[in-house]
């Protein structure tokens, strides 16, 4: 019993960061139509920077505050980047899925070259908080703190995306240009600006992505996004194009899955069940679980 | 420096359309259509299936590329994006409704609320009181004619010079374009208005000016009065007849 929570909060923690790093992706198509193949690069680029801040920011000396600060800086620099792609790279690209593939595709592996450039192939492991490495007892298990960390800051980032879409006006526009942007611009709405929030939210969860990922994989490496991007796919079309709720849970359904079946059944066979998962939802639900039939 | 807003003289047409052609795709669909919009009165626009009426719409909302010149109270909105358009002071009323159904009726009218205009809220509930009621309803869930209403709503809620209307009564039953039309009467007031309508019947209650379109060319422009007296000629370009 102790094993199976032990596995069941890893598989939320993991849940965590899937969903972290699919949400913008989910919310970028279904607003844009846009396969932001670079997304990854931007959960990379938030564990980088969280490692830079950890490492060189000795002038903080608690390293419980330092991660915080990491963690902000991270959201900040992702937050910037994902606009920044928007605004430079993809709004030239809106309608033309080919060049948007090409750019993106393009871009995630100029990305991921820049970091191995920078900092190595080899895996940069985040100096840690000493309590991220201590247990809590949940039930009886010993389930390390990192793991309820993650899930604490993942779950917050779903609270708070929630309360973005549904209190604020940029968050009704986001909602409606889901759904029709025509129409959101014939109310007299510059849906374009939303574009690039948009981006630039995806790019900051993917950020806080990246922090969460490089504790919760032991380090970072340039690839690592990219590897979990083929994952945060499968979640989104699992959950439905452009639904929050939905990208939760398939966040939820695609890692707990991994879990269980990579430990009770076979090492390996976890990302096999998941593919599986994929073509079930497919041929019974083509739009995703929580997902929109298109017009 | 002073500046000073010039209002439009109501014996100026306030939406002019010169040689104005649009291509979807391959297919051109508009061929040099020019026709004027007289200040303060209902031009329908009429015309068989797929002759461009709402192509014209959509073209003047910048939702389609088009060539050649259409103006607005003097302000030329070929090339301007449709945000900008609808901040002049246009509001759009869609063929198939569009609202927004995953919103509630209110999120609706929320999102066409617009920056320094006061919302007219207790017009458009006094108008539709069923909307009022129906608040916290998400729109996907609402009936044809409740659809309507809201789309009606969203584009009443801001006091626009300019109101373009595709279809209204489109799959209604007859009750509900009766109250329909009664409120869209009673609402539209002194606002110019373009209804693009297929009942007959429904834009001759409502308009004073008609433009027939034909294979994306206007074939007739005058008074409605004019077009319903000559059941030959309402015959030939709208292959209607009437009694």
């Amino acid at each position: 019993m102790t094993t199976f929570i032990l596995i069941t909060v890893t598989g939320l923690g993991l849940a965590g960061l899937y969903f972290l790093l699919a949400s913008g992706l989910s919310l970028i198509f279904g607003l844009m139509h846009v396969l932001n193949l670079a997304h990854g690069a931007l959960f990379g680029l938030g564990g980088y920077t969280a490692w830079l801040v950890m490492d060189r920011l000795s002038v903080v000396h608690d390293p419980g505050l330092r991660f915080v600060i990491a963690l902000l800086v991270a959201a900040a620099v992702g937050f910037g980047a994902g606009g920044v792609m928007e605004r430079a790279l993809i709004r030239r690209l809106y309608g033309r899925l080919v060049d948007q593939v090409l750019l993106t595709v393009g871009l995630g592996l100029a990305l991921v070259a820049l970091f191995g450039g920078l900092w190595g192939y080899d895996p940069l492991v985040l100096d840690q908080p000493r309590w991220f490495g201590e247990v809590t007892h949940v039930l009886g298990a010993r389930i390390p703190n990192s793991r309820l960390l993650i899930l604490l800051v993942a779950l917050a980032s779903f609270g708070g995306l929630l309360l973005f879409l549904d209190r604020t006006r940029h968050g009704l526009v986001i909602r409606a240009g889901v759904e029709n942007p025509n129409m959101v611009r014939a109310l007299g709405i510059d849906v374009e600006r939303s574009f690039t929030l948009v981006f630039a939210v995806g790019g900051m969860l993917a950020a806080i992505g990246g922090t969460l990922g490089a504790v919760f994989f032991n380090g970072i490496s340039p690839a690592l996004g990219t590897n979990q991007l083929v994952f945060a796919f499968i979640v989104v079309v699992i959950g439905g194009m452009g639904s929050v709720a939905g990208t939760a849970l398939g966040a939820l359904l695609v890692a707990l899955t991994q879990q269980y079946v990579n430990f009770y059944a076979a090492t390996g066979l976890g990302d096999v069940a998941v593919v599986f998962l994929l073509a079930l939802v497919l041929m019974i639900r083509p739009q995703g679980l929580l997902g929109k039939v298109a017009p | 420096m002073t500046m000073s807003m010039t209002l439009p003289d109501p014996s100026e047409p306030l939406l002019v359309y010169e040689d104005l052609n649009v291509w979807r795709g391959e297919a051109h669909v508009l061929h040099g259509v020019s026709f004027t919009v007289p200040t303060g009165r209902v031009t329908a626009l009429l015309g068989r299936n797929g002759v461009g009426k709402t192509t014209t719409l959509l073209a003047t909302l910048g939702l389609l590329p088009a060539g050649g010149r259409v103006s607005f109270a003097g302000t030329d909105l070929i090339g301007l994006p449709t945000h900008m358009i609808a901040r002049l002071g246009i509001g759009y009323v869609p063929e198939d409704r569009e609202v927004f159904s995953g919103l509630t009726v209110e999120e609706n009218l929320r999102l066409a609320e617009r920056q320094g205009e006061k919302p007219r809220y207790h017009l458009v509930f006094e108008l539709f009181p069923d909307l009022a009621l129906r608040r916290r309803q998400t729109a996907g869930t609402l009936s044809g004619g409740q659809q309507q209403m809201l789309s009606l709503a969203r584009a009443l809620l801001n006091p626009n010079r300019l109101l373009l209307i595709d279809e209204p009564t489109k799959g209604l039953a007859p009750i509900v374009v009766e109250n329909l039309i009664e409120a869209l009467s009673k609402a539209v007031g002194e606002t110019t208005v373009v209804l693009v309508e297929q009942n007959l019947g429904v834009a001759a209650e409502v308009a004073e000016q008609a433009v027939v379109l034909d294979e994306g060319r206007v074939v007739f422009s005058g008074p409605m009065r004019q077009l319903v007296a000559d059941s030959d000629l309402a015959g030939r370009l709208l292959g209607v007849s009437i009694r």
